[in-house]
This record gives C-alpha cells, sequence and structure tokens, in this order.
C-alpha cells in the first residue's frame, strides 16, 4: 500500500489531560520572586473581595498542560482545512520571521515619526499595494477584522452622505451576502433590506432598481458571493445605485478567487475591505487577531480613519488634520503585526505570484466540484469560484445529513467544511480547498467523500455516530448551547 | 429529518409562506412555528421574544429563533398588537420541536381579522411544501 492511499488518520496517541485545577498542588510555584526590601503591610480589608481560586503550579505543570492540549487541535499546518467562506490557506512561515525582526517586532507605536521611518513606510507600501491590488485608490489598514471594516466602510457612507447634505436611511443586502454585513449596517444605524438572489444564484439588477431609491445610502454585496459564483452584472447594479447617489460597498471576503483579475474600482465599487488574515496568508482562527484594511475611491478619501501615512519627499509621516474623516476606529495603526505578515506574503509572492494563487484556488474549487458532483448534489451547476457549495439532498433517503458527512470527515484527518452556510442552500457543504493543496491531496479528499458517500448508503449509523477516531465523540451541541458552562471548576 | 408525509398539519390552524401557524381563540390569534419549521431548524436553543405592547404589520418581523445550525427570523402572520408572549421558552425553548402547535409563542389581538381568511390552509400549505 502506498503512503497516500492510506486514510491520513485522527489515531495513535491522544493525551488525557486533566484540568489544570485538578493538577496544582498547594505551594507549587512557576516563578522565583526577588526578596522585598519594603516591609510587608496589611490590605485594608474593604478593598479585599473574595480570593480567586487559581490552582498553584510549576512551569512545567503549565507547560506540558497547554503542549498536550496543543495536540487536539487541527490547524493548516496538520491537515487540509476546507473551511469555506474562511480561506484557511497555508501561512508562509517567512511571514512570522519577518514580523518577529527585533526591529519591527519592538518598535513602539507612540515613536515619534522620524523615529519609525521605516514601519511607516511598511505601512504606506502596503496601503499601496492593497490600492494597485484593487484597483482602488487609497487604504487605512486600521481595521482589525472583515466586520470591523465593514463597519469602517458603512461609517464612511454616513459620513459622505452627510456631506452631500442629506442622510439616507436604509442598505440594500443581498441574501447571497457574508452574515454580518446587516449587522454592521444595522450597528451604523441604518435599516437593512434583503434582497433575494435568482435560480441562479445571482442578484437580479431590475430588483436592485426596483428597492433602489433616494432614501437608501447605497447597496452592500459580497463578489464572489457566498456561494462562491462571481457577481456577473455588477457593473449593471452599481451603475442603477449610483444613478439614485448610492454607494456601493464591496465584501471583499473572497478576493482569494480573484486578485489581479477583477479591478474593484471599475465594477463599480466605492468601497471595499479585504481581510488580511484570509487572502494574504496572515494566521487566522482562534478569534484573531485580524486585519481588515478598507480600499476606496479618491473621492472617499477625505472620510477614511486617521491618522494617516502620507510621503512628503523622502520620508513618512502621521496626518491626522483630515476634517472629513470618520476618526479614529482602532488604537494606533490596527493590529500591526498582522500588517507586517500581509505585507511580507505581498512582496514574496509578487504581482504574477498572487495572480497564479487566484487561479489556482479556482480551479482547486472547480475540480472538486466536478468530481463530485456525481454523487453530492449541487444546487448550482456552473463554474465557482474560490469555493463549491453542495448540499445533502442526495443522502435524504438514508436520512443522512450535512452535519453527519462532516463529522464522518473528521475521522479520515480532515477539518470539516462549512456547514449549513450560505443560508440560501438547504443543508449547504461549502467546501474552499485555497490554492495551498496540491492535485495528490485535492484526490485523497475527493476519494475519501466518496468513500463517505457510500458509507452514508451502506453503514448510515456509522455516519450517525461520527466521529468515531476522536478524543471525543459526537459532542451535544444543543446541550452545550442551551446551557453554557463558561467557568472552570473549583478545585474542591 | 422528516419526509413530508411524515409532518403533522392540523386542519384548526393557518399557515404561511414562512412557516408559522395562526390559530383563532375567542378575538385573539396565537402564533407558534410549523412541524416542517422545528423539524427544518433542528433543535431550538433560544428564542427571542417582542415586547407585550408591541405592534406590528403582517409580514413584519416580530422575534427570532437560534438552532444550533441558524437563526431564523420570525414573521407576523397577520398584523396586530402583542397582548402576550410565551415566558416558558425562556428556559424550555425545546418545547417548540416537542410539541409544536401546543406551543404558542406570542398572541396577539389582529387588527384585521380578515386577514387569517388570507393564509394557507392544512391543504394549500402542504402543497406549498410538495413544491
Amino acid at each position: 500500500m502506498s503512503a497516500t492511499s492510506e486514510p491520513l488518520g485522527t489515531g495513535g496517541l491522544i493525551f488525557n489531560e486533566p484540568l489544570l485545577w485538578h493538577k496544582g498542588r498547594k505551594g507549587r510555584t512557576g516563578m522565583s520572586i526577588p526578596a522585598g526590601d519594603v516591609p510587608a503591610a496589611a490590605i485594608d480589608d474593604a478593598l479585599l473581595g473574595e480570593p480567586v481560586d487559581f490552582p498553584d503550579l510549576s512551569e512545567i505543570d503549565v507547560v506540558r498542560h497547554y503542549t498536550r492540549l496543543s495536540q487536539w487541535n487541527f490547524g493548516v499546518d496538520s491537515g487540509m482545512y476546507p473551511l469555506g467562506s474562511c480561506t484557511m490557506k497555508y501561512n508562509p512561515k517567512t511571514n512570522e520571521r519577518q514580523a518577529a525582526t527585533p526591529a519591527i517586532a519592538a518598535a513602539h507605536p507612540m515613536l515619534a515619526d522620524e523615529l519609525c521611518q521605516g514601519t511607516l513606510r511598511l505601512l504606506f507600501e502596503l496601503q499601496r499595494s492593497l490600492a494597485a491590488i484593487t484597483g482602488l485608490d487609497a487604504v487605512s489598514l486600521q481595521p482589525a477584522a472583515g466586520a470591523h471594516g465593514e463597519l469602517t466602510g458603512m461609517l464612511i457612507f454616513h459620513a459622505w452622505h452627510r456631506h452631500q447634505g442629506a442622510q439616507r436611511r436604509k442598505i440594500l443586502i443581498p441574501d447571497t451576502a457574508h452574515g454580518t454585513n446587516p449587522a454592521s449596517a444595522a450597528l451604523c444605524g441604518y435599516q437593512a433590506v434583503a434582497i433575494k438572489s435568482d435560480d441562479r444564484g445571482m442578484l437580479d439588477p431590475a430588483l436592485v432598481a426596483e428597492l433602489m431609491d433616494e432614501d437608501t445610502a447605497g447597496i452592500m454585496l459580497t463578489n464572489p458571493n457566498t456561494l462562491g459564483l462571481f457577481e456577473e452584472r455588477i457593473r449593471e447594479i452599481a451603475a442603477i445605485v449610483h444613478a439614485k447617489g448610492g454607494l456601493v460597498y464591496g465584501d471583499g471576503a473572497n478576493m482569494n478567487a480573484v486578485l489581479g483579475v477583477i479591478d474593484a474600482k471599475r465594477c463599480g465599487i466605492d468601497v471595499l475591505h479585504l481581510n488580511l488574515h484570509k487572502t494574504f496568508s496572515t494566521p487566522h482562527g482562534g478569534g484573531g487577531p485580524g486585519a481588515g484594511p478598507v480600499c476606496v475611491t479618491s473621492e472617499l478619501e477625505p472620510f477614511l480613519p486617521v491618522p494617516r501615512v502620507v510621503k512628503e519627499g523622502g520620508s513618512f509621516r502621521l496626518d491626522s488634520d483630515r476634517p472629513l474623516s470618520v476618526g479614529r476606529i482602532h488604537a494606533f495603526h490596527g493590529n500591526f503585526g498582522i500588517l507586517v505578515r500581509a505585507y511580507s506574503y505581498i512582496l514574496t509572492m509578487g504581482e504574477a505570484g498572487l495572480k497564479q494563487a487566484s487561479r489556482l484556488a479556482v480551479l482547486n474549487a472547480n475540480y472538486i466540484k466536478e468530481q463530485l458532483k456525481d454523487v453530492l448534489h449541487l444546487p448550482y451547476d456552473r463554474p465557482c469560484m474560490h469555493e463549491c457549495v453542495f448540499s445533502d439532498l442526495n443522502q435524504q433517503a438514508q436520512k443522512i445529513t450535512t452535519l453527519d458527512m462532516a463529522k464522518r470527515l473528521i475521522d479520515y484527518g480532515y477539518h470539516p467544511p462549512t456547514i449549513y452556510f450560505p443560508l440560501v442552500v438547504h443543508g449547504a457543504l461549502m467546501i474552499e480547498p485555497t490554492e495551498t493543496e496540491c492535485k495528490d491531496d485535492l484526490d485523497q479528499f475527493i476519494a475519501t467523500l466518496r468513500t463517505i458517500v457510500r458509507e452514508a448508503e451502506e453503514q448510515p449509523d456509522l455516519l450517525r455516530q461520527a466521529p468515531h477516531r476522536t478524543k471525543v465523540r459526537r459532542l451535544d451541541e444543543v446541550q452545550a448551547a442551551r446551557c453554557p458552562c463558561l467557568i472552570g471548576p473549583s478545585a474542591g | 429529518m422528516k419526509e413530508i408525509e411524515e409532518l403533522k398539519l392540523p386542519d384548526d390552524i393557518r399557515y404561511t409562506d414562512d412557516h408559522e401557524w395562526a390559530k383563532i381563540t375567542g378575538d385573539t390569534v396565537l402564533v407558534g412555528v410549523s412541524d416542517y419549521a422545528q423539524d427544518q431548524m433542528g433543535d431550538v436553543v433560544f428564542v427571542e421574544l417582542p415586547a407585550i405592547g408591541d405592534t406590528f404589520a403582517k409580514g413584519d418581523e416580530f422575534g427570532t429563533l437560534e438552532s444550533v445550525k441558524a437563526v431564523s427570523e420570525l414573521y407576523m402572520p397577520m398584523s396586530g398588537e402583542v397582548i402576550a408572549v410565551n415566558t416558558a421558552l425562556a428556559d424550555s425553548p425545546e418545547l417548540i420541536n416537542q410539541q409544536p402547535y401546543a406551543t404558542w409563542i406570542v398572541e396577539i389581538k389582529p387588527s384585521d381579522p380578515s386577514e387569517y381568511g388570507q393564509l394557507h390552509d392544512a391543504a394549500s400549505y402542504l402543497q406549498l411544501l410538495k413544491g
């Protein structure tokens, strides 16, 4: 048997590990505190509360605990992570090396401009690169996440309309847009108006024309949309919105499909955010830190957050004198360490490399789609972009759900794809392989899913009870959601 | 999940396109979600309810149901004022899965009782589900 035909597996040595409260013993310590030269004094009782129940632990207790827990983890460094909509591409280690350079990592954010020309230059050049990649004119690197970029975009919409002399109350949002879009619009005081996509998964310009009025600030759309399909009529839609005095927000979360291929400005997009933690290979998952830079047309540049990095002659400085700016939306310069990683990635890849990455991401997704559509139901059978969306329709006779198939994938050593999103596909199974995976690995993944489909017919209970080979079996998600346990036990 | 034939669709209530049901009780109307809705959503873990006294037009969103799969909006089957909400759902959202028709979510005083007649009866709702 060749190495590649064996299952990737999740077996082997699985550590047991108790909670730290059960591991600690009174009197253990992880550090030696130097003798004090200040006499001990009693604390005023009024300042005291209930003591916090922390266990006493030695250094090795803590190191082993977290190292062992990390063995239960699964990341893109351990295997394929086809989590649709999340672009879990490999994060090259050179990015980490650049970000750890002491001159960069240790630079204090309050250094005077003349003492941090290198870091300012890095920010300036990253802004310029992102502008070149999107076709837009100006960029703010401050937003710390995709949804934060969306909020910044909505604040810019709001500030621009105010500057035009009349505020508007509504925003159009297609049902194939990212789920955070309505929340970002609502947070900015806009009422989200949903637009249904058509039977091809596309946004119909006629519907936009019907809904777009003088009380609507604009539209927020995701392109490619959450079905992994390219909104072909985006220029027509943008023209309709602009004709009524509205703006077009592009959610760039799916930009990994189109780097160097589309020009957002020529598509009619006025504001676009990028997820550096997706498209530009900065670490992603576990809740952050992320970066969601916002790119805008020159008309909207005055409204970008301050401070702005500007170049004057041969030097760089921070400029906060922008009276129309929406203000500061993050302390200092956003998540600077993440920006360094993205800058490193862009320089490493170059223009041709980024374009090739997008092409391969699209090719990989289409390859998976074509190789599986005879066994998994494909609701929108047409060329996709960077991800493809199947459903569990073919497995309904066996009463096997998307969740069962996703859980079974864990047994074969894969992180499951995104499930039950987008909402417009019932029982969605959304696969985004990214450009990271080579054909051998894609073939193995495809063969695995075909095996799972066969198991669904022949041994459905195997799927219903999956996963079998993990440290814990099927978790009770319902109980966890109804009665979440958010605190540790006391040592007792 | 249930086959369409396995769904319970009582005859004494009316249904919406969005899978709510409405039941006349004297001069008020009880509102819940259909067997199909609870089955599609899976285990409901949280119900967001409106306030008593809120008024809505037919089709307005009046609350949300959250399951482990998704969050779904609840839409008014008829226009009216909320006169009661089912407070038992705060601690026992699973009632919606266990007894979808015995578990009302809100009670409303309809502003236009004739809207009831515009809702699907069981036969027409079944046709809708069959597509």
